[in-house]
């Protein structure tokens, strides 16, 4: 994972921390505390930064490794396991 | 029928529904052992998601984080549940793609043999195997006790003129008695698992992820509106908050330490077993990706609407039978304001949340059983897979029959959260283990060996300290430049277990540079 994507996984660790938001009870439109609010965007913003990263920084080795595992298991028709 | 006998009917259904989908996998099966394991490495993106999902949520999503939400307010949803988006997402990228990669490679089935194949030392299997089964007893038991409570709170009622249904709790008089409520989950997992080992399991769990999501957001919806009583949702919504107590909105109740130090939790999902063997069923790498971006949105999507309901439990008058133990207030809540046909359903939600990680974990221990102890002896070798699979059904049966008891001593008492924690910080405790198997070369035997037993010494000293469980909330004081701070168990296990780990691999014989290539491929020849 590249070191961006590291430092973005760490701001969300921070703004996580909310700790602005503590002892704030304000009610938003009538029905969701701030601190909870505040928490489900957390929820979201990770959904996005996760959406990022799986789709601009996916470890291509891993396709690629799949790739080799198939082709040698179609060339001697058998899975690996005798390796070890 | 009454009201309670129509409750479970329902319920009864349900568990019936779930052994119709273990025979129905077992059709499906190729008798072989790797497909009875690890359903043939067939699981695509959507089942992957929602098997992974159900296998992470159980009864501490759902009973527990009501119960906490009752007693601490809506700061429970930032203690676990948004902390849990960032991190499980992260160690399944970095440990659980890894995992899988390796053990299509290689072949593996079980966490126990990666390591085992990692440090070419078959005592790390020897010594990690009763730590990890000492860890998924407490975690099958978070499950055990949220079922036998729902099954009571929900069946309250039905059978009152029976003296085995009787309860020393008047409230709860007529109900389902623990003990069989919890028996009957026990036997239908046993039996669906058995019958359709990971196929059956992976169907199931993504079957029971849809049924427990759904219900969870009805309960939400059709609480709001009797609690609220405000004729449309957004009025009754506003009207349920509105007299909550104003300490229950903030972290008044949290300290900033506790909620710093409780980011440490989430990273269990790196070492859980059950969820190493989840991760193998995966079709491709790729098949990680929908798990990886929409789990933080799952965890919103359940645990929000039970934060909701454990904090309307103070807006509402509670018997006192649910006020000492507040793992039933999502049960209670349901059962008395909803109708029998709706609270029945969602006892099945609850229940489904329950068993989608109790058949995952029972599967998972068997196969560690059979093919890393058994298989390991002279006289293991020699078995043929059926036989080794029947040895596996064996063990598991012993494991849950021993959960089943505990959890009956237990069931009165214990916090379903408070335990979940215990459990979590052990696996925790072992995080450092499987990272640096995955990221660092110079990990050896005995670095690993030194990390397993420094977590389970620190993490049984600190559970012993605790009572057993029995003190909330046990923290531990240090005064690190003359400040006092109390911070969790879990990051002090988690030190611990990682300093004893580096300075013991530093202060051994570096690993065989040949094994090594096969885990650390130099990245020339990997990308071709």
């Amino acid at each position: 994972m590249p070191l961006i994507a590291w430092l973005l996984v760490i701001l969300l660790m921070v703004l996580h921390q909310d700790w602005w938001l503590w002892q704030d009870n304000t009610i938003l439109f009538g029905f969701i505390p701030i601190g909870l609010a505040w928490h489900m965007g957390i929820s979201v913003a990770a959904a996005l930064l996760w959406a990022h990263i799986c789709y601009w920084h996916w470890p291509k080795e891993l396709d690629e490794v799949e790739s080799m595992v198939d082709d040698e298991r179609t060339a001697d028709g058998s899975m690996m396991e005798t390796r070890r | 029928m009454n009201d309670a006998q129509i409750r479970i009917s329902v319920i009864a259904g349900y568990l019936v529904a779930l052994l119709g989908v273990g025979y129905a996998a077992s059709l499906f099966g190729r008798g072989t052992r790797k497909d009875y394991l690890l359903a043939s490495h067939s699981v695509g993106p959507v089942l992957l998601l929602l098997c992974m999902f159900g296998t992470t949520m159980t009864a501490f999503a759902m009973v527990g984080s009501s119960a906490e939400a009752y007693k601490k307010g809506i700061g429970i949803y930032g203690l676990m549940a948004s902390s849990s988006g960032i991190l499980h997402s992260l160690c399944v990228f970095l440990i659980g793609t890894r995992l899988w990669k390796l053990g299509k490679q290689y072949g593996y089935t079980t966490q126990i043999q990666f390591f085992q194949d990692r440090l070419d030392s078959r005592l790390v299997g020897w010594v990690l195997f009763p730590v990890l089964v000492g860890l998924i007893i407490p975690y099958m038991l978070i499950g055990v006790i949220g079922a036998g409570l729902s099954i009571q709170g929900m069946t309250a009622g039905a059978f009152p003129d029976w003296d085995l249904f009787n309860s020393a709790r008047p409230s709860l008089d007529g109900g389902v008695p623990p003990w069989m409520g919890t028996l009957a989950v026990c036997v239908v997992v046993l039996a669906y698992v058995f019958l359709g080992g990971m196929r059956g399991t992976t169907w199931a769990n993504a079957g029971q992820t849809l049924l427990f999501m759904a219900l969870g957001l009805v309960a939400f919806y059709m609480l709001a509106m009797k609690i609220g009583n405000g004729g449309d949702f957004w009025t009754s919504l506003k009207n349920t908050m509105s007299d909550v107590n104003k300490d229950l909105l903030t972290r008044e109740n949290f300290s900033h330490i506790s909620f710093l130090t409780y980011l440490l939790i989430p990273l269990s999902l790196g070492m859980f077993p059950h969820l190493f063997q989840h991760w193998l069923t995966a079709k491709s790498a790729k098949s990680f990706r929908l798990a990886i971006i929409m789990h933080p949105i799952f965890i919103m999507l359940v645990w929000v609407p039970c934060i909701y309901i454990g904090v309307w439990g103070t807006v509402v008058e509670l018997p006192a039978a649910v006020q000492a133990n507040p793992n039933l207030v999502l049960p209670w809540l349901v059962q008395t304001r909803l109708s029998p046909l709706v609270a029945g359903l969602l006892t099945a939600g609850i229940l489904a949340a329950i068993m989608s990680s109790l058949d995952s974990q029972i599967l998972c221990v068997g196969t560690m059983f059979a093919g890393d102890v058994i298989g390991g002896t002279a006289a293991g070798k020699r078995l043929s897979d059926q036989q080794q699979m029947w040895v596996a059904r064996i063990f598991v049966v012993v494991v849950m029959a021993a959960t089943w008891v505990i959890s009956i001593a237990l069931i009165e008492n214990t916090s379903v959260f408070g335990l979940a924690i215990w459990c979590f910080t052990g696996f925790s405790g072992l995080f450092p283990l499987v990272f640096a198997a995955l990221y660092w070369r110079r990990l050896t035997a005995a670095g690993a060996l030194s990390a397993v037993l420094t977590m389970a010494a620190s993490w049984g000293f600190l559970f012993y300290k605790s009572g057993w469980g029995a003190i909330q909330d046990y923290s531990c004081r240090v005064t690190p430049f003359g400040f006092q701070v109390d911070i969790e168990p879990v990051a002090v296990v988690f030190v611990a277990t990682t300093l004893s780990m580096v300075l013991t691999s530093l202060l051994t014989k570096a690993p065989d540079s040949r094994r090594l290539e096969r885990f650390f491929p130099a990245k020339v020849a990997v990308s071709r």
